[in-house]
């Protein structure tokens, strides 16, 4: 089943348009990796995929059902209401410098939305927020604040959060990007394991080995468009004069 | 007079403009709020008269503010003033004025706050109004004690502007018995009387602050 779908997507910021006419899919349990040069549009594509943006052209689909389009006029649609909540509860993201909330705990931070605006029962949110905690190896930090935390640390309860919502897909912005080089291990450690259970997720990144390891499909970025689509080694070792020259830059960094 | 003939007088000031401090705080907190939202909007016409309002309020002297909430309502409509209006003009006065600094106030930590923040809640489904008073507010609150502080020790001061009213609160009487006695005392007691106050307020805030600073 596709749990997303972007078909024909544009988005432009004044004159400028920054995405052009990009279609993507995901289907349940896949990993998709986007790559690609600093101003390819890779932020923008996600911004606009958990509405963040708003598209100028396009439908988004979340679970096969349209969640924002555009009219033939033009006009933007985009549903609010229960409908808006719905769509909304499908995804979750995170983000490259994290936005806590910094005068929460930890635990206040993953369980304040499942409690509030899922309504659900406080001790099944403690539980199951106790035992996201254990899986990003921060059971000992559930009372600290963001502020005594390290990036890393942050990161991961970012994830928590994220995922104490349940959602049906799961976005990262450069993840890692905010972070030392030694603390970026542990948040792509942790990414790895949501991999080995199957939750479905699109990661920008700049990690390549990262993302050539975990992604069963990456697309490639270039000036707003997707210039290169496929299985890791498809894209990665591809004979292609663009990503040639956007891995060698990487290789020699 | 024997002093404590005075200070019994005195004290009965003080529980007046003990109540217009409080008083005012209870309005003008809350109603700056409502018009830094209306300074915020992005309706053009509410935004401008709300800027109007606030240059207003800062660019007059408050004691010439006071004077026309209470005569105001004479000279526009004839009505009949004094009596319990006194205070009340007193209040409706202060609170306005109050309420426009602030106003400025919270603007400028509602504007300081990163938009990541409007982001994060947005993602994981708080409405607008839970993200402001779950997210946004609590830490505007932290960042702007220290300027509600001034203002909040501005106000102890500017009660004894309700002389011009002559409401008996502590400056008032405290000016009577000088004039009627030829004696500085009142004055001495008056200054005490602020002094300690502002400590006290000082100290309060001081307190806050502490309770805040389980976070950065
Ligand atoms: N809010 C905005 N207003 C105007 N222009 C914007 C805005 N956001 C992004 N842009 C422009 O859109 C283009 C794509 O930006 P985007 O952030 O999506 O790139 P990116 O691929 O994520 O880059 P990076 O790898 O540096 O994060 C850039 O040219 C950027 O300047
Ligand atoms: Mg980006």
């Amino acid at each position: 089943m596709k749990i997303l779908e972007m078909n024909h997507i544009r988005k432009t910021f004044d004159d400028l348009e920054v995405i052009h006419d990009i279609s993507l899919s995901v289907k349940e349990g896949e990993i998709l990796s986007i790559i690609g040069p600093s101003g390819s549009g890779k932020s923008t594509l996600l911004r606009c995929a958990t509405m963040l943006e708003k598209i100028d052209g396009g439908e988004i689909l979340y679970m096969g059902e349209r969640a924002a389009w555009t009219e033939p006029d033009g006009r933007r649609v985009y549903p609010k209401g229960a409908r808006e909540k719905e769509i909304k509860s499908y995804f979750g993201l995170v983000f490259q410098n994290f936005n806590l909330f910094p005068h929460y705990s930890v635990m206040k931070n993953i369980t304040d939305a499942p409690i509030v605006i899922q309504k659900r029962p406080k001790d099944e949110v403690y539980k199951e927020a106790r035992e996201l905690l254990a899986k990003m190896g921060l059971s000992d930090k559930e009372d600290a604040y963001p502020c005594q935390l390290s990036g890393g640390q942050c990161q991961r309860v970012a994830i928590a959060r994220a995922l104490a919502l349940n959602p049906k897909i799961l976005f990262f912005d450069e993840p890692t990007s905010a972070l030392d080089p030694e603390l970026t291990g542990e948040v792509l450690k942790v990414i790895k394991s949501l991999a080995d259970l199957h939750i479905t997720m699109v990661i920008v990144t700049h990690e390549m080995a990262f993302a050539r390891d975990i992604s069963d499909r990456i697309i490639f970025m270039d000036k707003g468009v997707v210039a290169l689509e496929g299985k890791p080694e498809e894209v990665f070792d591809a004979d292609h004069t663009r990503i040639k020259e956007f891995l060698g830059k990487f290789n020699r960094v | 007079m024997r002093f404590s003939v005075m200070l019994e007088q005195l004290s009965g000031g003080m529980v007046k403009s003990l109540g217009i401090f409080v008083l005012t705080l209870v309005f003008s907190l809350p109603l700056g709020l409502l018009v830094s939202f209306g300074r915020m909007s992005k309706n053009k016409i509410l935004q401008t008269i709300i800027k109007g309002y606030i240059s207003l309020m800062r660019g007059t002297p408050l004691m010439l503010q006071l004077l026309v909430v209470y005569f105001g309502p004479y000279y526009l409509f004839g009505m009949r003033i004094g009596g319990s209006y006194r205070f009340i003009a007193i209040i409706v006065g202060f609170s306005l004025n109050y309420a426009a600094y602030f106003a400025e106030i919270y603007r400028s930590g509602i504007e300081s706050m990163p938009v990541g923040q409007y982001e994060a809640a947005n993602i994981l489904g708080y409405s607008k109004t839970q993200c402001f008073f779950r997210i946004i507010f609590p830490q505007v609150v932290k960042r702007i004690l220290p300027a509600v502080t001034n203002e909040v020790i501005t106000l102890v001061k500017d009660t004894s502007l309700s002389f011009s009213l002559a409401y008996a609160e502590m400056f008032t009487i405290a000016k009577q018995i000088a004039a009627a006695e030829t004696t500085f005392i009142p004055f001495v007691v008056a200054a005490v009387f602020y002094f300690v106050f502002n400590l006290v307020v000082a100290v309060g805030m001081e307190t806050i602050e502490k309770k805040l600073n389980y976070y950065q």
